[in-house]
Protein backbone atom coordinates (compact mmCIF):
# COMPACT_ATOMS: atom_id res chain seq x y z
CA UNK A 1 0.00 0.00 0.00
CA UNK A 2 1.51 3.48 -0.93
CA UNK A 3 0.07 6.89 -1.33
CA UNK A 4 0.26 8.92 -4.49
CA UNK A 5 -1.60 11.32 -6.57
CA UNK A 6 -2.91 11.39 -10.48
CA UNK A 7 -2.02 15.28 -11.25
CA UNK A 8 -3.76 16.27 -14.40
CA UNK A 9 -1.96 17.70 -17.19
CA UNK A 10 -4.97 18.63 -19.55
CA UNK A 11 -8.67 18.49 -18.81
CA UNK A 12 -11.47 20.24 -20.88
CA UNK A 13 -14.52 21.36 -19.10
CA UNK A 14 -17.39 19.17 -17.20
CA UNK A 15 -14.72 16.05 -15.81
CA UNK A 16 -15.29 15.92 -11.95
CA UNK A 17 -15.07 13.02 -9.37
CA UNK A 18 -17.93 11.51 -8.92
CA UNK A 19 -19.22 8.84 -6.58
CA UNK A 20 -22.25 6.57 -6.00
CA UNK A 21 -23.69 10.12 -5.43
CA UNK A 22 -24.89 11.91 -2.96
CA UNK A 23 -28.17 10.04 -0.71
CA UNK A 24 -30.54 11.44 1.59
CA UNK A 25 -30.33 15.05 1.34
CA UNK A 26 -32.86 15.33 -1.65
CA UNK A 27 -35.45 16.30 1.14
CA UNK A 28 -32.72 19.75 1.70
CA UNK A 29 -32.37 20.40 -1.39
CA UNK A 30 -29.08 18.99 -2.12
CA UNK A 31 -28.90 17.21 -5.73
CA UNK A 32 -27.44 13.59 -5.59
CA UNK A 33 -25.19 14.09 -8.76
CA UNK A 34 -22.73 10.98 -8.76
CA UNK A 35 -22.28 9.61 -12.45
CA UNK A 36 -24.20 10.26 -15.42
CA UNK A 37 -23.74 6.53 -16.78
CA UNK A 38 -24.04 4.53 -13.44
CA UNK A 39 -23.48 1.26 -14.67
CA UNK A 40 -20.11 2.14 -16.34
CA UNK A 41 -18.92 4.13 -12.75
CA UNK A 42 -19.91 0.43 -11.12
CA UNK A 43 -18.16 -1.54 -13.78
CA UNK A 44 -14.92 0.31 -13.48
CA UNK A 45 -14.77 -0.08 -9.70
CA UNK A 46 -15.60 -3.34 -9.81
CA UNK A 47 -12.96 -4.69 -12.52
CA UNK A 48 -10.62 -3.27 -9.66
CA UNK A 49 -12.58 -5.14 -7.10
CA UNK A 50 -13.57 -1.76 -5.43
CA UNK A 51 -16.71 -1.10 -3.93
CA UNK A 52 -19.29 -0.17 -7.08
CA UNK A 53 -19.73 3.04 -5.71
CA UNK A 54 -16.60 4.25 -4.93
CA UNK A 55 -15.08 7.73 -6.53
CA UNK A 56 -13.43 7.66 -9.89
CA UNK A 57 -12.81 10.32 -12.39
CA UNK A 58 -15.04 10.98 -14.43
CA UNK A 59 -13.85 11.99 -17.83
CA UNK A 60 -16.34 14.40 -20.25
CA UNK A 61 -16.01 14.70 -24.25
CA UNK A 62 -13.24 17.30 -23.46
CA UNK A 63 -10.73 14.82 -22.68
CA UNK A 64 -8.05 14.36 -19.75
CA UNK A 65 -4.27 13.86 -19.86
CA UNK A 66 -2.74 12.27 -16.09
CA UNK A 67 0.12 11.31 -14.95
CA UNK A 68 0.88 9.54 -12.00
CA UNK A 69 2.71 11.25 -8.99
CA UNK A 70 4.33 9.06 -5.87
CA UNK A 71 3.77 5.51 -6.75
CA UNK A 72 2.80 4.03 -9.66
CA UNK A 73 -1.19 3.19 -9.98
CA UNK A 74 -3.37 0.67 -11.19
CA UNK A 75 -6.75 1.87 -13.18
CA UNK A 76 -9.70 1.07 -14.72
CA UNK A 77 -10.77 3.02 -17.33
CA UNK A 78 -14.59 2.22 -19.47
CA UNK A 79 -17.67 4.14 -20.24
CA UNK A 80 -17.35 5.55 -23.61
CA UNK A 81 -15.23 4.34 -26.54
CA UNK A 82 -12.70 6.76 -25.99
CA UNK A 83 -9.27 7.03 -27.78
CA UNK A 84 -6.75 5.54 -24.40
CA UNK A 85 -3.15 6.24 -24.83
CA UNK A 86 -0.82 5.04 -22.43
CA UNK A 87 2.42 7.10 -23.54
CA UNK A 88 2.39 6.51 -27.31
CA UNK A 89 0.41 3.15 -27.22
CA UNK A 90 -3.35 3.10 -28.32
CA UNK A 91 -5.33 0.87 -26.02
CA UNK A 92 -9.02 -0.95 -25.86
CA UNK A 93 -11.13 1.70 -24.75
CA UNK A 94 -12.27 -0.61 -21.43
CA UNK A 95 -8.99 -1.37 -19.86
CA UNK A 96 -7.20 -2.05 -17.20
CA UNK A 97 -3.50 -0.88 -16.77
CA UNK A 98 -0.83 -0.21 -14.65
CA UNK A 99 0.36 3.62 -14.77
CA UNK A 100 4.00 4.41 -13.86
CA UNK A 101 5.47 7.95 -12.85
CA UNK A 102 6.44 9.40 -15.88
CA UNK A 103 4.41 8.09 -18.34
CA UNK A 104 1.16 10.00 -19.69
CA UNK A 105 -2.20 8.50 -20.06
CA UNK A 106 -4.30 10.27 -22.27
CA UNK A 107 -7.88 9.85 -22.40
CA UNK A 108 -9.87 11.49 -25.58
CA UNK A 109 -13.82 11.16 -26.88
CA UNK A 110 -14.09 9.44 -30.33
CA UNK A 111 -17.36 9.11 -31.87
CA UNK A 112 -19.50 6.97 -29.48
CA UNK A 113 -19.99 7.45 -26.05
CA UNK A 114 -19.60 10.94 -23.81
CA UNK A 115 -18.27 9.36 -20.65
CA UNK A 116 -15.11 7.89 -19.39
CA UNK A 117 -14.72 6.84 -16.15
CA UNK A 118 -11.44 6.45 -14.26
CA UNK A 119 -11.09 4.11 -10.85
CA UNK A 120 -8.29 3.86 -9.06
CA UNK A 121 -6.90 0.85 -7.21
CA UNK A 122 -6.68 2.67 -4.17
CA UNK A 123 -9.02 5.30 -2.66
CA UNK A 124 -9.16 8.78 -3.81
CA UNK A 125 -8.78 10.78 -0.63
CA UNK A 126 -10.80 14.04 -0.86
CA UNK A 127 -12.87 15.48 2.00
CA UNK A 128 -16.72 13.61 2.10
CA UNK A 129 -19.75 16.33 1.75
CA UNK A 130 -22.71 15.32 3.32
CA UNK A 131 -21.70 11.77 3.16
CA UNK A 132 -20.57 11.65 -0.62
CA UNK A 133 -17.62 12.77 -2.76
CA UNK A 134 -19.04 13.35 -5.90
CA UNK A 135 -19.02 16.86 -7.63
CA UNK A 136 -22.08 19.53 -7.84
CA UNK A 137 -20.18 22.19 -9.65
CA UNK A 138 -23.36 24.24 -9.01
CA UNK A 139 -23.88 24.44 -5.62
CA UNK A 140 -19.91 23.74 -5.47
CA UNK A 141 -20.08 20.38 -3.24
CA UNK A 142 -17.75 17.69 -3.03
CA UNK A 143 -14.94 16.83 -5.40
CA UNK A 144 -11.95 18.68 -5.48
CA UNK A 145 -13.13 22.01 -3.89
CA UNK A 146 -16.67 22.00 -5.32
CA UNK A 147 -15.44 21.72 -8.67
CA UNK A 148 -14.47 20.34 -11.84
CA UNK A 149 -10.76 19.63 -12.50
CA UNK A 150 -8.52 21.65 -14.17
CA UNK A 151 -4.81 21.54 -15.17
CA UNK A 152 -2.22 21.66 -12.77
CA UNK A 153 -5.01 19.86 -9.84
CA UNK A 154 -3.88 16.56 -8.02
CA UNK A 155 -6.36 13.96 -7.06
CA UNK A 156 -4.72 12.35 -3.81
CA UNK A 157 -4.84 8.59 -4.10
CA UNK A 158 -4.44 6.42 -0.78
CA UNK A 159 -4.28 2.71 0.42
CA UNK A 160 -2.88 2.53 -3.57
CA UNK A 161 -1.87 -1.56 -4.95
CA UNK A 162 1.51 -1.80 -5.34
CA UNK A 163 1.34 -5.28 -7.25
CA UNK A 164 2.05 -5.32 -10.71
CA UNK A 165 -0.98 -5.80 -13.39
CA UNK A 166 -0.78 -6.36 -16.62
CA UNK A 167 -2.79 -5.01 -19.23
CA UNK A 168 -6.31 -6.49 -19.91
CA UNK A 169 -9.47 -5.59 -21.75
CA UNK A 170 -12.46 -5.05 -19.20
CA UNK A 171 -15.59 -6.92 -20.76
CA UNK A 172 -19.32 -5.95 -20.22
CA UNK A 173 -21.05 -6.59 -22.55
CA UNK A 174 -23.96 -4.53 -20.99
CA UNK A 175 -21.60 -1.16 -21.78
CA UNK A 176 -22.61 -1.65 -25.28
CA UNK A 177 -24.03 1.48 -27.25
CA UNK A 178 -26.59 0.34 -29.73
CA UNK A 179 -29.31 2.05 -32.11
CA UNK A 180 -31.97 0.73 -30.17
CA UNK A 181 -34.80 3.30 -28.46
CA UNK A 182 -34.22 4.45 -25.35
CA UNK A 183 -37.14 2.77 -23.04
CA UNK A 184 -39.67 5.06 -21.00
CA UNK A 185 -42.46 4.39 -18.21
CA UNK A 186 -44.96 7.21 -19.34
CA UNK A 187 -45.39 9.73 -15.97
CA UNK A 188 -45.47 11.28 -13.75
CA UNK A 189 -47.21 13.92 -15.75
CA UNK A 190 -48.38 12.20 -19.40
CA UNK A 191 -52.29 13.56 -18.13
CA UNK A 192 -50.90 16.75 -19.17
CA UNK A 193 -50.81 15.85 -22.43
CA UNK A 194 -53.39 14.54 -25.02
CA UNK A 195 -53.25 11.54 -26.74
CA UNK A 196 -51.87 12.53 -29.92
CA UNK A 197 -48.65 14.32 -28.27
CA UNK A 198 -48.04 11.51 -26.39
CA UNK A 199 -47.96 9.53 -29.57
CA UNK A 200 -46.13 12.60 -30.94
CA UNK A 201 -43.79 12.32 -28.39
CA UNK A 202 -43.16 8.87 -29.46
CA UNK A 203 -42.71 8.34 -33.02
CA UNK A 204 -40.83 11.31 -33.67
CA UNK A 205 -36.91 11.09 -34.10
CA UNK A 206 -35.60 13.67 -31.30
CA UNK A 207 -31.87 15.26 -31.87
CA UNK A 208 -30.01 15.67 -28.83
CA UNK A 209 -28.95 19.23 -28.06
CA UNK A 210 -25.80 20.50 -27.62
CA UNK A 211 -27.49 22.49 -24.86
CA UNK A 212 -26.65 19.39 -22.82
CA UNK A 213 -24.54 18.91 -19.81
CA UNK A 214 -24.96 17.10 -16.37
CA UNK A 215 -28.14 18.74 -15.50
CA UNK A 216 -30.20 17.85 -18.34
CA UNK A 217 -29.62 17.03 -22.30
CA UNK A 218 -31.73 19.26 -24.37
CA UNK A 219 -34.02 17.58 -27.16
CA UNK A 220 -35.23 19.52 -30.32
CA UNK A 221 -37.96 18.55 -32.38
CA UNK A 222 -41.49 19.21 -33.73
CA UNK A 223 -42.62 20.62 -30.06
CA UNK A 224 -45.38 19.22 -28.07
CA UNK A 225 -48.08 21.13 -27.01
CA UNK A 226 -49.57 20.88 -23.79
CA UNK A 227 -53.00 20.11 -22.62
CA UNK A 228 -53.15 21.94 -18.97
CA UNK A 229 -50.41 24.48 -19.54
CA UNK A 230 -46.70 24.02 -18.33
CA UNK A 231 -46.52 24.89 -14.93
CA UNK A 232 -47.46 22.43 -12.21
CA UNK A 233 -46.65 23.10 -8.27
CA UNK A 234 -43.35 21.32 -7.88
CA UNK A 235 -42.75 17.58 -7.33
CA UNK A 236 -39.71 15.38 -7.24
CA UNK A 237 -37.82 14.64 -10.10
CA UNK A 238 -36.44 10.99 -10.90
CA UNK A 239 -33.09 10.24 -13.14
CA UNK A 240 -34.31 10.37 -16.76
CA UNK A 241 -37.36 12.27 -16.00
CA UNK A 242 -38.33 13.76 -19.63
CA UNK A 243 -39.86 17.32 -18.41
CA UNK A 244 -41.81 19.60 -21.27
CA UNK A 245 -41.38 22.97 -20.67
CA UNK A 246 -43.16 25.58 -21.93
CA UNK A 247 -40.89 25.65 -25.18
CA UNK A 248 -42.72 22.54 -26.01
CA UNK A 249 -39.06 20.54 -26.02
CA UNK A 250 -38.30 18.15 -24.02
CA UNK A 251 -35.31 18.26 -21.19
CA UNK A 252 -33.94 14.61 -19.80
CA UNK A 253 -33.04 15.61 -16.31
CA UNK A 254 -29.22 13.91 -15.63
CA UNK A 255 -27.43 13.43 -12.47
CA UNK A 256 -27.17 17.16 -11.93
CA UNK A 257 -30.82 17.83 -11.83
CA UNK A 258 -32.33 19.40 -8.72
CA UNK A 259 -34.18 17.19 -6.39
CA UNK A 260 -37.70 18.88 -7.66
CA UNK A 261 -39.17 21.34 -10.32
CA UNK A 262 -42.29 22.22 -11.57
CA UNK A 263 -42.63 21.42 -15.36
CA UNK A 264 -44.74 18.34 -16.36
CA UNK A 265 -42.87 15.45 -16.84
CA UNK A 266 -44.28 13.18 -20.43
CA UNK A 267 -42.17 10.09 -19.32
CA UNK A 268 -38.78 8.72 -17.04
CA UNK A 269 -35.79 6.43 -18.33
CA UNK A 270 -35.82 3.38 -17.48
CA UNK A 271 -32.91 3.15 -14.90
CA UNK A 272 -31.45 0.31 -17.11
CA UNK A 273 -31.28 2.86 -20.31
CA UNK A 274 -29.77 5.48 -18.09
CA UNK A 275 -26.45 4.79 -19.33
CA UNK A 276 -26.92 4.85 -23.13
CA UNK A 277 -28.83 7.65 -22.47
CA UNK A 278 -26.03 9.50 -21.12
CA UNK A 279 -23.31 8.45 -23.70
CA UNK A 280 -25.28 10.11 -26.44
CA UNK A 281 -23.05 12.71 -28.16
CA UNK A 282 -25.02 16.34 -29.36
CA UNK A 283 -26.82 15.67 -33.10
CA UNK A 284 -27.65 11.65 -31.78
CA UNK A 285 -31.01 10.86 -32.76
CA UNK A 286 -33.34 9.36 -30.09
CA UNK A 287 -36.58 7.48 -30.54
CA UNK A 288 -38.30 6.68 -27.13
CA UNK A 289 -40.35 3.43 -26.51
CA UNK A 290 -42.70 2.79 -23.52
CA UNK A 291 -42.32 -0.60 -21.59
CA UNK A 292 -44.12 -1.64 -18.53
CA UNK A 293 -42.61 -1.03 -15.35
CA UNK A 294 -41.94 -4.92 -14.87
CA UNK A 295 -39.75 -4.80 -18.38
CA UNK A 296 -37.64 -2.03 -17.11
CA UNK A 297 -36.53 -3.96 -13.82
CA UNK A 298 -36.49 -7.29 -16.46
CA UNK A 299 -33.76 -5.35 -17.77
CA UNK A 300 -32.60 -3.34 -14.66
CA UNK A 301 -32.13 -6.98 -13.44
CA UNK A 302 -30.03 -8.25 -16.11
CA UNK A 303 -27.77 -5.78 -15.65
CA UNK A 304 -27.74 -6.00 -12.02
CA UNK A 305 -26.95 -10.00 -12.47
CA UNK A 306 -23.66 -8.65 -15.21
CA UNK A 307 -22.42 -6.65 -12.31
CA UNK A 308 -22.73 -9.17 -9.72
CA UNK A 309 -20.87 -11.83 -11.42
CA UNK A 310 -17.15 -11.25 -11.22
CA UNK A 311 -15.94 -8.88 -13.73
CA UNK A 312 -13.91 -10.58 -16.60
CA UNK A 313 -11.30 -9.46 -17.47
CA UNK A 314 -9.09 -10.30 -20.73
CA UNK A 315 -4.92 -10.39 -20.75
CA UNK A 316 -3.86 -8.34 -23.72
CA UNK A 317 -0.51 -9.41 -24.65
CA UNK A 318 -0.12 -7.43 -27.40
CA UNK A 319 1.45 -4.22 -26.97
CA UNK A 320 0.05 -2.73 -30.90
CA UNK A 321 -3.57 -3.34 -31.67
CA UNK A 322 -5.24 -3.95 -34.88
CA UNK A 323 -8.37 -0.86 -34.94
CA UNK A 324 -11.21 -3.39 -34.61
CA UNK A 325 -9.69 -4.54 -31.20
CA UNK A 326 -9.52 -0.53 -30.30
CA UNK A 327 -13.07 0.61 -30.16
CA UNK A 328 -13.12 -1.43 -26.92
CA UNK A 329 -17.01 -1.81 -27.19
CA UNK A 330 -16.61 -3.53 -30.61
CA UNK A 331 -13.82 -6.12 -28.55
CA UNK A 332 -16.27 -6.27 -25.81
CA UNK A 333 -19.82 -7.03 -27.45
CA UNK A 334 -19.30 -7.53 -31.26
CA UNK A 335 -15.81 -9.75 -30.97
CA UNK A 336 -16.15 -11.38 -28.26
CA UNK A 337 -19.81 -11.59 -27.08
CA UNK A 338 -22.96 -10.64 -28.97
CA UNK A 339 -24.98 -10.54 -26.02
CA UNK A 340 -26.26 -6.66 -25.75
CA UNK A 341 -28.65 -5.90 -22.66
CA UNK A 342 -31.99 -5.95 -23.21
CA UNK B 1 -58.05 10.95 6.19
CA UNK B 2 -58.70 13.57 3.50
CA UNK B 3 -59.11 12.64 -0.37
CA UNK B 4 -57.65 9.46 -2.31
CA UNK B 5 -53.83 9.67 -2.76
CA UNK B 6 -52.42 8.54 -6.46
CA UNK B 7 -49.61 6.45 -7.53
CA UNK B 8 -47.76 7.59 -10.67
CA UNK B 9 -44.76 6.55 -11.84
CA UNK B 10 -41.85 7.97 -12.52
CA UNK B 11 -39.49 5.56 -14.52
CA UNK B 12 -38.90 1.98 -11.92
CA UNK B 13 -37.03 3.40 -9.09
CA UNK B 14 -39.41 6.37 -8.05
CA UNK B 15 -42.98 6.28 -6.85
CA UNK B 16 -44.82 9.32 -6.43
CA UNK B 17 -47.75 9.62 -4.33
CA UNK B 18 -49.64 12.27 -5.02
CA UNK B 19 -52.07 14.32 -2.78
CA UNK B 20 -53.27 17.23 -4.20
CA UNK B 21 -52.18 19.15 -7.20
CA UNK B 22 -51.65 22.88 -5.27
CA UNK B 23 -50.05 24.28 -2.20
CA UNK B 24 -51.99 24.03 0.79
CA UNK B 25 -51.47 23.33 4.38
CA UNK B 26 -53.83 20.68 4.58
CA UNK B 27 -52.22 18.53 1.91
CA UNK B 28 -48.61 19.37 2.68
CA UNK B 29 -49.45 17.74 6.06
CA UNK B 30 -50.46 14.74 5.21
CA UNK B 31 -47.59 14.61 2.30
CA UNK B 32 -45.32 15.18 5.94
CA UNK B 33 -47.22 12.98 7.60
CA UNK B 34 -46.90 9.91 5.27
CA UNK B 35 -42.85 11.02 5.02
CA UNK B 36 -42.66 10.30 8.98
CA UNK B 37 -44.48 7.22 8.73
CA UNK B 38 -42.13 5.89 6.06
CA UNK B 39 -38.61 7.21 7.12
CA UNK B 40 -40.07 5.42 10.97
CA UNK B 41 -40.75 2.12 9.11
CA UNK B 42 -37.70 1.58 7.46
CA UNK B 43 -38.66 -0.39 4.40
CA UNK B 44 -35.96 -2.55 3.08
CA UNK B 45 -35.51 -1.27 -0.62
CA UNK B 46 -36.84 2.14 0.05
CA UNK B 47 -33.82 4.86 -0.87
CA UNK B 48 -34.72 7.80 -0.11
CA UNK B 49 -38.19 10.29 0.25
CA UNK B 50 -38.47 13.56 -1.31
CA UNK B 51 -41.59 15.68 0.30
CA UNK B 52 -42.86 18.60 -1.56
CA UNK B 53 -45.73 20.58 -1.37
CA UNK B 54 -48.22 18.54 -2.26
CA UNK B 55 -46.23 14.82 -2.86
CA UNK B 56 -43.90 12.82 -1.97
CA UNK B 57 -41.50 11.13 -4.42
CA UNK B 58 -40.32 7.59 -3.10
CA UNK B 59 -37.09 6.53 -4.54
CA UNK B 60 -36.79 2.67 -4.27
CA UNK B 61 -34.50 -0.13 -5.60
CA UNK B 62 -37.16 -2.01 -7.64
CA UNK B 63 -34.74 -5.30 -7.21
CA UNK B 64 -35.48 -5.14 -3.24
CA UNK B 65 -38.73 -3.95 -3.25
CA UNK B 66 -41.54 -4.50 -5.97
CA UNK B 67 -43.95 -1.45 -7.21
CA UNK B 68 -46.63 -3.40 -6.16
CA UNK B 69 -45.63 -4.53 -2.11
CA UNK B 70 -44.31 -0.57 -2.17
CA UNK B 71 -47.74 0.58 -2.67
CA UNK B 72 -49.69 -1.74 -0.53
CA UNK B 73 -47.02 -1.18 2.33
CA UNK B 74 -47.47 2.76 1.39
CA UNK B 75 -51.55 2.78 1.82
CA UNK B 76 -51.63 0.38 5.03
CA UNK B 77 -48.75 3.16 6.64
CA UNK B 78 -51.22 6.47 5.25
CA UNK B 79 -54.10 4.97 6.91
CA UNK B 80 -52.56 4.27 9.94
CA UNK B 81 -51.39 7.48 9.81
CA UNK B 82 -52.53 10.96 11.94
CA UNK B 83 -51.67 14.28 10.79
CA UNK B 84 -50.30 15.66 14.10
CA UNK B 85 -48.02 13.01 14.95
CA UNK B 86 -44.64 15.25 14.42
CA UNK B 87 -42.52 17.08 17.17
CA UNK B 88 -42.99 20.48 15.32
CA UNK B 89 -40.48 23.37 16.46
CA UNK B 90 -41.03 27.65 16.07
CA UNK B 91 -37.69 29.30 15.45
CA UNK B 92 -37.53 32.83 15.84
CA UNK B 93 -34.59 33.89 13.26
CA UNK B 94 -32.88 37.05 13.23
CA UNK B 95 -33.32 38.65 10.03
CA UNK B 96 -32.10 42.02 9.06
CA UNK B 97 -34.03 44.27 6.13
CA UNK B 98 -32.02 47.22 6.23
CA UNK B 99 -29.68 47.91 4.02
CA UNK B 100 -26.69 46.51 2.63
CA UNK B 101 -28.87 43.75 3.18
CA UNK B 102 -32.47 44.10 2.03
CA UNK B 103 -31.54 45.14 -1.54
CA UNK B 104 -34.86 44.83 -3.20
CA UNK B 105 -36.80 46.30 0.22
CA UNK B 106 -37.72 49.48 -1.40
CA UNK B 107 -38.64 48.43 -4.94
CA UNK B 108 -41.06 45.63 -3.31
CA UNK B 109 -42.58 47.89 -0.97
CA UNK B 110 -43.22 50.93 -3.97
CA UNK B 111 -44.49 47.90 -5.85
CA UNK B 112 -47.07 46.66 -3.16
CA UNK B 113 -47.92 50.22 -2.61
CA UNK B 114 -46.48 49.97 0.98
CA UNK B 115 -44.01 51.44 3.02
CA UNK B 116 -40.40 49.47 3.33
CA UNK B 117 -41.30 50.06 7.27
CA UNK B 118 -45.01 48.20 6.36
CA UNK B 119 -43.11 45.41 4.77
CA UNK B 120 -40.77 44.92 7.63
CA UNK B 121 -43.43 45.00 10.08
CA UNK B 122 -45.77 42.28 7.98
CA UNK B 123 -43.09 40.23 6.74
CA UNK B 124 -41.48 39.81 10.95
CA UNK B 125 -44.78 39.55 12.23
CA UNK B 126 -45.72 36.52 10.19
CA UNK B 127 -45.62 33.06 11.03
CA UNK B 128 -44.14 30.68 8.18
CA UNK B 129 -44.56 27.42 7.86
CA UNK B 130 -41.40 25.01 6.03
CA UNK B 131 -43.44 23.50 3.35
CA UNK B 132 -40.38 21.96 1.99
CA UNK B 133 -36.90 22.81 0.61
CA UNK B 134 -35.74 22.70 -3.25
CA UNK B 135 -33.79 24.32 -5.77
CA UNK B 136 -30.69 24.00 -4.39
CA UNK B 137 -29.11 23.17 -0.92
CA UNK B 138 -30.66 24.39 2.40
CA UNK B 139 -33.41 26.68 0.52
CA UNK B 140 -36.40 26.86 2.43
CA UNK B 141 -39.72 27.77 0.79
CA UNK B 142 -42.12 29.36 3.09
CA UNK B 143 -45.84 29.03 3.23
CA UNK B 144 -47.74 32.12 5.25
CA UNK B 145 -46.66 35.19 3.65
CA UNK B 146 -49.55 37.97 4.15
CA UNK B 147 -51.71 38.81 1.29
CA UNK B 148 -50.37 42.29 1.11
CA UNK B 149 -46.98 41.28 0.52
CA UNK B 150 -48.13 38.52 -2.46
CA UNK B 151 -45.79 39.89 -5.02
CA UNK B 152 -45.27 38.19 -8.75
CA UNK B 153 -41.64 36.90 -9.82
CA UNK B 154 -39.27 40.03 -11.48
CA UNK B 155 -39.97 39.46 -14.85
CA UNK B 156 -35.97 39.02 -15.21
CA UNK B 157 -33.51 37.32 -12.81
CA UNK B 158 -31.59 39.42 -10.97
CA UNK B 159 -27.56 39.41 -9.89
CA UNK B 160 -26.96 36.36 -7.49
CA UNK B 161 -28.46 36.81 -3.98
CA UNK B 162 -26.24 36.76 -1.17
CA UNK B 163 -26.07 33.62 0.81
CA UNK B 164 -29.09 33.33 3.56
CA UNK B 165 -30.63 35.88 1.72
CA UNK B 166 -34.42 35.85 2.80
CA UNK B 167 -36.56 36.17 -0.62
CA UNK B 168 -40.36 36.88 -1.67
CA UNK B 169 -42.11 36.59 -4.58
CA UNK B 170 -45.44 34.21 -5.90
CA UNK B 171 -47.20 33.85 -2.54
CA UNK B 172 -43.80 32.85 -0.81
CA UNK B 173 -41.29 33.71 1.19
CA UNK B 174 -37.98 31.82 0.86
CA UNK B 175 -34.15 31.66 2.61
CA UNK B 176 -31.37 31.40 -0.40
CA UNK B 177 -28.37 29.79 1.67
CA UNK B 178 -26.27 29.48 -1.70
CA UNK B 179 -26.06 32.99 -3.84
CA UNK B 180 -28.30 31.97 -6.93
CA UNK B 181 -29.22 34.07 -9.42
CA UNK B 182 -33.26 34.44 -8.66
CA UNK B 183 -36.59 35.94 -9.99
CA UNK B 184 -37.40 36.55 -6.40
CA UNK B 185 -36.95 39.71 -4.50
CA UNK B 186 -34.40 40.06 -1.88
CA UNK B 187 -35.90 41.80 1.22
CA UNK B 188 -33.18 41.20 4.13
CA UNK B 189 -31.00 38.36 5.34
CA UNK B 190 -30.31 36.16 8.20
CA UNK B 191 -27.15 36.26 9.89
CA UNK B 192 -27.88 32.60 11.02
CA UNK B 193 -26.41 29.53 9.25
CA UNK B 194 -29.41 27.58 8.33
CA UNK B 195 -26.77 25.42 5.92
CA UNK B 196 -23.68 24.11 7.54
CA UNK B 197 -21.94 21.05 6.16
CA UNK B 198 -20.77 19.57 9.33
CA UNK B 199 -22.25 20.80 11.65
CA UNK B 200 -24.99 18.33 13.73
CA UNK B 201 -27.28 18.90 11.84
CA UNK B 202 -26.56 20.42 8.86
CA UNK B 203 -29.97 21.64 8.03
CA UNK B 204 -31.26 23.86 10.83
CA UNK B 205 -35.39 23.58 10.71
CA UNK B 206 -37.45 20.93 9.32
CA UNK B 207 -39.85 20.79 6.74
CA UNK B 208 -42.79 21.13 8.98
CA UNK B 209 -41.69 23.76 11.21
CA UNK B 210 -42.63 27.16 11.68
CA UNK B 211 -40.45 30.13 11.26
CA UNK B 212 -40.82 34.06 12.13
CA UNK B 213 -38.09 36.72 11.81
CA UNK B 214 -36.98 38.92 14.46
CA UNK B 215 -35.80 42.35 12.85
CA UNK B 216 -32.35 43.56 14.07
CA UNK B 217 -30.69 46.59 12.78
CA UNK B 218 -26.74 45.71 10.17
CA UNK B 219 -25.04 46.64 13.15
CA UNK B 220 -26.55 43.75 14.92
CA UNK B 221 -26.39 41.75 11.80
CA UNK B 222 -22.68 41.94 12.26
CA UNK B 223 -22.23 41.27 15.67
CA UNK B 224 -24.54 38.09 14.90
CA UNK B 225 -22.93 37.23 11.69
CA UNK B 226 -19.40 36.94 13.36
CA UNK B 227 -21.24 34.65 16.47
CA UNK B 228 -22.59 32.65 13.84
CA UNK B 229 -19.15 31.74 11.98
CA UNK B 230 -17.80 31.08 15.34
CA UNK B 231 -20.33 28.49 15.43
CA UNK B 232 -23.03 29.47 17.62
CA UNK B 233 -26.48 28.73 16.76
CA UNK B 234 -28.41 32.22 16.93
CA UNK B 235 -31.88 30.85 16.21
CA UNK B 236 -33.89 29.90 18.98
CA UNK B 237 -36.58 26.69 18.91
CA UNK B 238 -39.37 25.94 20.83
CA UNK B 239 -41.45 23.04 20.64
CA UNK B 240 -45.31 23.58 19.46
Amino acid sequence: MSGGALRILQVGPGTTVQDGGRRGYLRYGVTAAGPMDPFALATANLALGRPRDAAVIEVSLSGLEVEAVGCGLTLAICGGAFDIRLGSTRLPSAVVLRLEPGTRLSIRASEIGAWAYVAVAGRIDLPAVLGSLSTHTRSGLGGLAGRGLVAGDSVPVVEADDSAVGLMAIHAPWLAQNAASIRVVLGPQDDYFAPEQIQAFLTQGWTLSSRSDRMAYGLTGVPLVHAKGHDIVSDGIAHGAIQIPGSGLPFVLMADRQPTGGYPKIATIISADLGRMAQLQAGAIVHFEVVPVADAVAARRRIEDGLAAKIALIPLIRTAFPSELLLGLNLISGVVDGQEPG
Amino acid sequence: MGAPVRFLDSGDTALVVEFGAAIDQAVNERVLALDAALSAADIPGVVELTPTFRSLMIHYDPLRIDRAALVARTLELQSQTTVAARALRRWTIPCCYDLPHGEDLAEVASRLNLSPDQVVDLHSKAVFRVYMYGFAPGFAYLGGLPEALAIPRRAQPRPPHPVNAVLMAGGMSLIGTVAMPTGWWVIGRTPERMYAPGRVPEFLVSVGDEIRFDAVDAESFDRLEARAAAGETLARAEAL
